[in-house]
């Protein structure tokens, strides 16, 4: 067997194969549940219904997607520009431990501390992934070894600061930071419901994100060099720069996740803040093929997941980690799909 | 090796009534022929007119719309490749398809069996390829990774592998378009063996010359349609242009030159040898406006140094470059257009072009940063493809409209609209590096007279090519470069084509260093 290029797919596969991996995913997910000894149709019933099922279900859901939605766009936007970021979580820390410093220490004026906590996280995030790119467009190292390294330096660092110098001395001995003022704090929405402007935020960001790759220079220029860096360096275009810019959105991107985490929902730091948003962001990402219109679609989706299956897990004795699996799933489908509404398979 | 009548022979392979449509385009209009044991037939036509789609069809790549393939009697299934090699259908492409990263053997045994028992059989595999390569002439180390490979050898490769696979009809698209005059006569003395026993041959080209050497039967595309078919030996290269573009064509005669300024200057210049290639050694150049320097030599000589300076990709590491009067400090594919220098790439494929990006994302790849197409950073979408727009107009790309991925085009067209790119900025410098390869002699023709006309309006221009006759005809002045040395500066006509073959051999450097 071998694969062999299609230079016109068909709607028929474009359009046919995704359908087919969502309904091999739930297939698989069905199987899993019956091994767990629930049924299927019910235990989908409940992971939907945990998911958008009540107003505070859906709300949990979006208030899930805004950091996924942060951590996501900063993967397509690297990856576009096939700038292998693998770092969004050490970034994501970065961007949430910056926020808690300025939060709590400077002592800022009310309207001025919100905007200054995000530019100061953005440059926090966009920092922490310039040393890996540098190292690429310099010398050649591989960014997915710095980058996925930087996450684990990261984490360290994290837990030495919240064991040591910012550890809140009124938090009875747990490692957490100093609570922000109320002042440094996202607001919600719509007051009395539990959505923060975390979430707008992100569906900006997207947007914006959507217009740069549309719209503008870089965008084309990040274009160019993903899919040619020869040709695109050949025809002008400063690849190592257009690395530089895309690592810094990429970067600030997923600082913001920490920034909306911190200063929206938890309130301080912690070093549980992200079950590996960074991570999943990747998945967020593949999944919307890199168009950052989808990673709102496919984070909402992947949230949805998550606090469905944690509720399903609580009504029947399905393990959460049911969820992980759908997502691994999901995933591995939509990625067969897309290598084969590009590629056919042969004999011969 | 007369022209058959395939009623008598035995037919081997036979198209009856191939249509085929892109959209509105129809690429194949309707086309049948047959082709008998031991022929070779020729395909001509202008880029675009259908050849490498009907191949396409034969081989399985594209289904057909309407129409059926039968070899040896039987008809072929649609759309499956797999099938056209079993039943001994064997295609060398435009665009080469082995794995770099692989040893010729294992490229050839690729696909023959599955990828688990690759290393199973492997003695009996190398014996049979060696016989191979013996029968047809087709000398290629069987252990040599593919990247290491020239051009010339990879196409060996390729066909080692279909005769590998046992093919009785073997399909050629436009095998010599990246060949030296010398590796296309090797590979002509491999086809007259396959010939001799028994093959038969589908060859493209564009080369009318290459066309009347080998083929018995000449079959001419034109938009589509099958539009003539002649015995090759009742036919010569003028009847065949102008069957294949319906009308005669006349090769351009450059008028008088009146060089001006000089707008380049290269003094003493060296760059780092790359691999086993030398870069340039010493070279002394001057472009000048209103005049075509002519740079002949084998490839592999150092011609790719001196265009990737010329094109910014590289500066010196000794020696001084100058454009004007001004000492280049800072050199880059930017400062080189921003200079004036308009460079037609050697690869239209991995450099001059971006597969994936549309007509009008191609377009503006050199200039999307400047109005009209860009206002501070914001991309200016319906300017690009106006601009894109004017050049498919102004320079005939045969395509289905600017919105079209251009790795869907022809190689002919995807050239024309490099040509219109680097030509529409006005450079007062161009490089043209291999311009007119792949061309249809139409093209080839249109081409050349824009370099002329570029000439006349005071550009300087750098033509690399290693057709002697094109740098004979186009050339005010030339030079041959050899092992990254460069010779005296010849005037027009000052020397033979034998003579300057001689320089091409490396003679005469050390009487002028
Ligand atoms: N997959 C495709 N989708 C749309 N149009 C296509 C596709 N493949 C080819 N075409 C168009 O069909 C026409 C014929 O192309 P083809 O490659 O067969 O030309 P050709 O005769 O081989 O030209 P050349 O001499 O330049 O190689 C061209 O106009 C090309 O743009
Ligand atoms: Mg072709």
């Amino acid at each position: 067997m071998r694969l062999e290029p299609i230079a016109a797919p068909s709607h028929a596969r474009t359009l046919g194969l995704p359908a087919l991996a969502i309904a091999a995913t739930v297939l698989v997910a069905a199987l899993l549940a019956a091994l767990a000894g629930a049924n299927p149709l019910q235990t989908f019933g409940l992971i939907v219904k945990g998911a958008v099922g009540s107003k505070f279900a859906t709300l949990e859901t979006l208030n899930r997607a805004t950091p996924l939605i942060f951590t996501g766009l900063a993967v397509a936007v690297a990856f576009r520009a096939k700038l292998w970021n693998i770092g969004a979580e050490a970034q994501l820390y970065a961007g949430a431990l910056v926020t808690v410093l300025i939060g709590t220490q400077m002592g800022l004026p009310g309207p001025l501390a919100l905007p200054i906590m995000a530019l100061a996280a953005v440059l926090a995030g966009a920092l922490t992934l310039l040393g890996p790119v540098l190292l690429k467009t310099r010398l050649g190292v591989d960014e997915v070894v710095t980058t996925l390294l930087l996450n684990f330096i990261m984490a360290l660092f994290i837990s030495y600061l919240l064991e040591g110098p910012l550890k809140d001395p009124m938090g009875m001995g747990w490692p957490k930071s100093p609570a922000l003022p109320r002042d440094a704090r996202l607001p919600r929405i719509v007051e009395g419901l539990r959505l923060h402007w975390g979430f707008a935020l992100a569906l900006i960001c997207a947007a914006g994100v959507w217009l740069i790759q549309t719209r503008t220079t870089l965008g084309y220029e990040i274009r160019a060099v993903g899919q040619n860096p020869q040709a695109a360096r050949f025809a002008g275009i400063p690849v190592g720069r257009v690395l530089v810019k895309t690592a810094l959105i990429s970067g600030g991107l997923a600082a913001l996740a920490g920034f909306s985490e911190v200063a929206g929902l938890k309130g301080n730091l912690t070093s549980d803040l992200s079950p590996g948003f960074g991570y999943t962001g990747i998945i967020v990402a593949m999944l919307a093929l890199l168009h950052p219109l989808g990673v709102v679609v496919s984070a909402l989706f992947v949230a949805g997941i998550f606090v469905g299956a944690d509720s399903m897990s609580r009504a029947a004795e399905v393990p959460t980690y049911i969820a992980d699996i759908l997502l691994a799933a999901a995933l591995l489908f939509m990625v067969l799909a897309i290598l084969l509404t590009r590629f056919r398979v042969v004999r011969g | 090796m007369g022209p058959k009548d395939p009623a008598r022979d035995e037919t081997v392979l036979r198209l009856s009534g191939i249509t085929k449509r892109f959209g509105a385009l129809v690429a194949n209009d309707e086309i049948s022929f047959a082709l008998a044991k031991g022929e070779v037939v020729a395909l001509l036509g202008e880029n675009g007119a259908g050849k490498t789609t009907l191949m396409n069809i034969l081989f399985g790549h594209y289904t057909a719309d309407e129409g059926t393939v039968e070899v040896f009697g039987a008809p072929l299934p649609p759309g499956q490749p797999g099938a056209a090699l079993a039943a001994g259908v064997g295609m060398v492409h435009q665009h080469f398809t082995l794995a770099d990263n692989m040893t010729v053997l294992e490229n050839i045994q690729l696909g023959t069996e599955p990828l688990w028992r690759l290393g199973l059989g492997r003695s009996a595999a190398r014996r049979r390829v060696a016989r191979l390569a013996q029968d047809f002439g087709l000398a290629v180390d069987p252990d040599a990774r593919v990247g290491t490979l020239s051009v010339g050898e990879r196409q060996r490769v390729e066909i080692l592998k279909a005769l590998y696979r046992e093919a009785r009809i073997l399909i050629l698209d436009e095998p010599t378009a990246v060949l030296t005059p010398q590796e296309a006569e090797a590979l002509f003395e491999t086809l007259r063996k396959m010939v001799a026993q028994g093959l038969s041959v589908i060859f493209i080209s564009h080369k009318l010359h290459e066309v009347m050497a080998i083929s018995s039967r000449v079959l001419v595309l034109r938009h589509g349609r099958l539009v003539g078919e002649v015995a090759t030996r009742d036919t010569d290269r003028h009847a065949l242009a102008t069957l294949m573009v319906g009308a005669e064509i006349a090769a351009p005669e450059p008028t008088q030159a009146r060089p001006g300024a000089v707008l380049m200057t290269l003094d003493r210049v060296e760059t780092p040898p790359r691999g086993n290639r030398p870069g340039l050694r010493g070279v002394d150049l001057a472009l000048r406006a209103g005049q075509i320097l002519g740079l002949a030599g084998v490839s592999g000589n150092g011609q790719g140094a001196l265009a990737d300076l010329i094109s910014g990709l590289e500066g010196p590491i000794a020696g001084r470059l100058r454009v004007g009067e001004a000492e280049v400090t800072r050199w880059s594919p930017r400062a080189a257009l921003a200079a004036g220098v308009g460079r037609i790439p050697e690869d239209r494929h991995k450099t001059g072009t971006i597969a994936d990006f549309t007509l009008t994302e191609n377009a503006v790849l050199e200039s999307y940063a400047r109005p009209p197409t860009a206002n501070h950073g914001w991309m200016n979408w319906r300017a690009a493809r106006e601009a894109a727009q004017e050049i498919i107009a102004k320079y005939d790309v045969r395509c289905p409209g600017p919105e079209t991925r251009i790795r869907l085009l022809s190689g002919g067209n995807m050239q024309k609209l490099i040509l219109g790119r680097v030509l529409e900025a006005a450079p007062r410098i161009i490089l043209a590096n291999q311009p007119v390869r792949g061309l249809d002699i139409g093209a080839v023709t249109y081409v050349q007279e824009q370099l002329i006309a570029a000439r006349n309006a005071g550009a300087a221009v750098l033509l690399i090519s290693e057709d002697l006759d094109e740098i004979l005809t186009l050339s005010d002045v030339i030079r041959v470069i050899s092992d990254g040395r460069l010779s005296p500066e010849f005037a027009r006509g000052e020397k033979t084509a034998a003579e300057l073959g001689q320089w091409m051999a490396g003679q005469g450097f050390d009487h002028a260093a």
